[in-house]
């Protein structure tokens, strides 16, 4: 899931200050389960930016472009009047909105990262979308996300007692989890490999995919 | 599997000779001068054979390690070596400055990750670690033993230099520090430097534990200046700890009002641990040497040095 965070809304207030219709736009998938853009906090956000609210809808999903024009076609002409729209979603939503609409786009939300559900409220940043997964040689555990410094041949010497020195040795040490559970494994045979350097090329060049 | 690399530095020669050795540390700091730098160098060269000079050290941006490493060696004669983190420059810039490095006439390289900018004076710096210690180890074989940049772009010249790693035997657990030590061997690196010890069941545990790896190692001391240092030691250097007797010797040293008694006071309480401390290392291990960090404590070399022969 994509985790975000909604922006003080300070933040929000002034963002939205030069603008006197605002429409928002609230997402039915992740930031639902994160409770940054359902219903509930639509709802309240439209409640809070007060008379400026010409108009609220849910899309279920709004980083989907096929989406936005099925779920926002019934709000063509209330979208059409709004100045900007206050986006409720990750930021690929908030540009998808902003492509299919051209209208300008308020980002409502922070997004964070490709998390880990523990419980609502409760998130792990688990994957960085580095476009080379490994996992199979670190025990299913991402050194890219989990290890501060993304190191390939961990630990670092900042591990003080399976601890990371980066968030005051509160966080695992990615390299000792990984260690651990190749161990447990039976296969460390794997945390002696050296692993070479990444091609970040490949990422650099990565702007768009076409499957078919 | 990299095979064996020629001595090329003086302390490579000097550890290969069997000799036991001791290297020191210069630490340029946010400056625009070398001038507290040369007089360390310049005090330390009698009792050492080489001295690394740190490259922003605790992620603190200070003046870059390369230039203070090559004028150490033009101005005072003694042997550098040149430390690297990989936090602040990605392949390129790495293969740059090793290519100047190899102009300089540096000799030795301490490739190492570095605290993460988090913990240092610019917190908001982007962290690079584009490699990570052990490719840069990787790097640094291809351009010493292969003539190549990492890709195998010829390079125009030579780079002869021998590559040490950081090691931290007061890594608990110890064993993937040391499982990561064997993989960072295997692809090139000549002697290892360790963190700060105090404790010497840990140090001979770690010895005996990377003997297999046939790789010399130097184990690093702090001695301690004053009380000041120790308490800032004990309390905020992750993972080390001075052990209670000392600080408590050190604290009392403090209270002695003559300045020269009481800088006298601090020498022996130093000895009285760290000469034991190195006598030891070097009698019953097979230790090449020790990496003494002692920056702007250089009259503690004399001592220390007597222990070693």
């Amino acid at each position: 899931m994509i985790i975000t965070q909604n922006k003080p809304f300070e933040e929000i207030q002034k963002m939205t200050e030069p603008f006197e219709k605002i429409f928002i736009v609230g997402c039915g998938t992740c930031s639902t389960s994160c409770q940054t853009g359902g219903e509930e906090q639509v709802a309240e956000m439209s409640g809070k930016l007060g008379d400026k609210v010409v108009g609220t809808a849910m899309v279920e999903e709004p980083c989907d472009l096929r989406i936005d024009r099925r779920d926002l076609r019934a709000h063509r002409d209330t979208i059409g009047e709004a100045d900007a729209i206050l986006v409720m979603s990750c930021g690929v939503g908030v540009q998808t909105v902003g492509d299919y609409t051209g209208k300008v786009v308020l980002p409502a939300s922070d997004t964070l990262f490709i998390g880990e559900t523990e419980r609502i409220g409760k998130y792990y940043d688990r994957c960085a979308a580095c476009g080379e997964c490994i996992l199979d040689e670190t025990g299913g555990i991402c050194p890219i996300t989990r290890c501060a410094k993304s190191l390939l041949n961990g630990p670092c010497g900042g591990q003080v007692e399976g601890k990371c020195e980066v968030g005051e040795y509160e966080d695992d040490c990615a390299w000792v989890l990984i260690w651990k559970r190749l161990k447990e494994q039976d296969r460390l045979d794997l945390f002696m490999e050296f692993r070479p350097p990444r091609d970040n090329s490949k990422k650099a060049l990565l702007t768009e995919v076409i499957f078919r | 599997m990299v095979g064996k690399r020629p001595a090329y530095s003086n302390l490579m020669k000097e550890i290969q000779k069997g000799k036991f050795v001791l290297t020191g540390e210069l630490e340029p700091e946010k400056v625009t001068g070398l001038d507290e730098v040369l007089e360390s160098a310049r005090a330390m060269k009698p009792y050492v054979i080489a001295a690394n000079v740190t490259d922003n050290p605790l992620a603190m941006a200070f003046m870059n390690s390369l230039v203070p490493s090559y004028v150490v060696q033009r101005d005072v004669g003694l042997e550098t070596v040149y430390q690297m983190v990989i936090r602040d420059k990605n392949r390129l810039a790495l293969t740059s400055d090793v290519l100047a490095a190899a102009y300089l006439g540096i000799k030795n390289i301490l490739a190492i990750s570095g605290d993460h900018t988090v913990l240092g004076d610019n917190k908001g710096g982007l962290a690079v670690y584009d490699l990570d210690s052990a490719q840069f180890v990787y790097l640094l074989h291809k351009m010493i033993d292969e003539g190549t940049d990492l890709v195998g772009n010829e390079i125009h010249g030579k780079v002869e230099m021998n590559v040490g790693i950081a090691a931290n035997p007061n890594a608990n657990p110890l064993e993937p520090e040391i499982l990561k030590i064997g993989r960072k061997t295997k692809i090139g690196s000549d002697f290892i430097q360790t963190q700060t010890m105090f404790d010497i069941d840990l140090t001979k545990e770690f010895l005996k534990e990377t003997e297999r790896f046939n790789c010399p190692t130097l184990v690093g001391i702090f001695p301690l200046k004053s009380f000041g240092i120790a308490d800032f030691f004990d309390k905020y250097i992750p993972g080390v700890h001075v052990p209670k007797d000392l600080l408590a010797s050190m604290k009392k040293c403090k209270e002695e009002p003559d300045k020269e008694r009481r800088k006298d006071l601090y020498d022996e309480v130093n000895m009285e641990f760290f000469g034991p401390f190195v006598k030891e290392i070097r009698k019953t291990t097979k230790a090449a040497g020790i990496h003494v960090m002692a920056v702007l404590y250089e009259r503690i070399f004399e001592p220390l040095l007597a222990e070693t022969l």
